[in-house]
């Protein structure tokens, strides 16, 4: 569960980029979280992944209380969280495989265990048949099948995707959504940052609307930029 | 981190060094370099060290007799040498003798044929009850009527002490400059490895790596250069000073130079020293490198 009371967060002298945010997502939920550039979503995934602390308030994921952690244990919150990025973020003298298994290494699985996971993870995505190639050699989609599948393969509680389809066409873009409300099926918190509103109100999920560090409206399936 | 990952992460540490074949070869020879220096020094200090010793455990003075004395007076004056407080014994050398054994000390070499004995000096090798007050016995020798000259270790002794002095206060001056040095290379080798996989490093902390498995292929890096450094180095001055040591040692106007040989007292501090140093100097700087980029 991810929960924020009454978030503020400065950067410095300037107005604050989180205002008071207070939010819940459920386990299990599926959770758009959209707005205009600057207004605070990426500070949100931030917090989330323990990179930032708020200046205040009370900031929870997954029963890690992020205002009081300390240091040692961030590496243990990031496990229960996957994240995906517009800009895939693959390590591109890594084949398919090493991508996801290194992700697994990372955090001491055994080669048994790596050896038994990937595959069901790839497959899972639909890249069973590319474990040799390259990032290089794939689509864009592709390389975004591949972020979800290294962001799956710790087997995480939520997986939190910060502009997901940016770098993909229409139907790239509507593929990746329907893999992330597949994997939000399985029993994973999905958190879907984006600005795209096609997509937003093609899935009817949970919207919250994120606007000068304050939540302006929070709801389910449509939201209006205005 | 566990221990079921730590075969990778020595691959992985191992895999770095090729990467940057080029700084991983420049931080070798940087630490060999180094520790030559640092190692020639204290060798040189050390032997310094022994060549001090011995001479201050020589309790003997050479009494040289004035050429103008006969034979008859020279050898009088061992009564008045033995009159002193802290002479146990005195032995006279007549000038014929000193000449055989000067000869037989040189090879009999033919060089030394037309030397004659008239050349030299009758002499008494004085041996001391108490070594500590040569300076003050070589005093009174020299006082008595017939002694020309006198020839005591201590002068010399002093003159490598000074030396040996001023070695030890470059040596821990040069020490700790090169060592700054090398741990600055290795450091900056590591730091361009790190810089180069800053990306990978960037996603490992993502999907939750701890420090220890970030950290260790690094480490494994610096220490892998520091002791490869080190133990070349170890060989190199070996060889070095065993050449060396044979070249003065076939010097006949270096003979007063006696050197400890190598695989004697000098092996195994040396291999110790080299080795922690090569481990000091990897590990330090890999690490301090590292911490830059932990902070994901």
């Amino acid at each position: 569960m991810i929960e924020f009371t009454d978030v503020v967060k400065s950067y410095g002298h300037g107005s604050p980029a989180l205002n008071g945010v207070t939010m819940q997502i459920e386990d299990g939920e599926f959770c758009f979280l959209v707005g205009p550039s600057g207004s605070g979503k990426s500070t949100i995934i931030k917090l989330i992944s323990g990179e930032l602390r708020p200046t205040s308030g009370t900031v929870h994921v997954n029963g890690y209380n992020l205002e009081r952690i300390r240091k040692r244990e961030i590496p243990y919150l990031r496990r229960t969280t996957g994240v995906v990025f517009q800009d895939f973020r693959l390590i591109p003298k890594m084949s398919v495989y090493d991508n996801v298994a290194f992700a697994m290494r990372v955090i001491g699985a055994k080669e048994r265990e790596i050896r038994d996971r990937v595959p069901y993870v790839l497959e899972l995505v639909g890249l069973e048949n590319k474990a040799k190639r390259l990032p290089s050699e794939m689509s864009g989609g592709e390389q975004q099948r591949l972020a979800i599948a290294r962001a799956l393969v710790n087997n995480p509680s939520t997986i939190i995707a910060d502009e997901p389809t940016g770098n993909l066409d229409p139907a790239r873009s509507f593929e990746i959504m329907s893999l992330l409300q597949e994997i939000n099926n399985l029993g994973t918190t999905v958190l879907v940052v984006t600005h795209e509103k096609d997509l937003v109100h093609l899935f009817s999920k949970r919207v919250i609307v994120i606007d000068d560090g304050i939540v302006v409206s929070d709801g389910e399936g449509y939201y209006d930029e205005d | 981190m566990k221990i079921n990952n730590l075969g990778y992460l020595i691959k992985e540490g191992f895999h770095g060094i090729f990467l940057h074949g080029f700084m991983s070869f420049a931080a070798i020879c940087v630490t060999i370099a180094c520790l030559l220096i640092v190692g020639s020094f204290s060798i040189l200090a050390y032997n310094l060290d022994v060549m001090v010793d011995k001479l201050n455990q020589t309790s003997e003075i050479m009494v040289y007799v004035d050429s103008s004395l006969s034979d008859a007076e020279a050898r009088s004056i061992s009564t008045r040498i033995n009159q002193l407080g802290n002479v146990q014994k005195s032995v006279f050398i007549s000038r014929e003798e000193a000449l055989e054994n000067f000869i037989s000390d040189h090879n009999n070499n033919a060089a030394f044929n037309g030397v004659q004995a008239q050349d030299l000096r009758h002499r008494y090798v004085v041996t001391l009850e108490d070594n500590s007050l040569m300076e003050q016995t070589d005093s009174q020798l020299q006082q008595i009527p017939g002694v020309a000259k006198t020839n005591a270790a201590y002068e010399l002794a002093e003159g490598f002490t000074t030396i040996q002095n001023v070695l030890n206060i470059a040596s821990v001056a040069l020490i700790a400059m090169l060592l700054v040095i090398s741990l600055l290379i290795i450091s900056n080798t590591i730091k361009l490895a790190m810089y180069d996989r800053r990306d990978e490093i960037a996603i490992m902390k993502m999907v939750g790596a701890t420090n220890s498995f970030i950290r260790l292929p690094f480490v494994v890096e610096g220490f892998t250069l520091g002791m490869t450094g080190a133990v070349l180095a170890f060989g190199l001055e070996w060889v070095l000073y065993d050449t060396l040591v044979e070249r003065i040692s076939s010097v006949d106007a270096l003979r007063l130079f006696s050197f400890v040989p190598f695989t004697g007292d000098l092996m195994i501090p040396m291999l110790l020293t080299f080795g922690s140093a090569g481990l000091f100097v990897g590990i330090v700087g890999s690490w301090t490198s590292i911490r830059k980029f932990m902070d994901v």
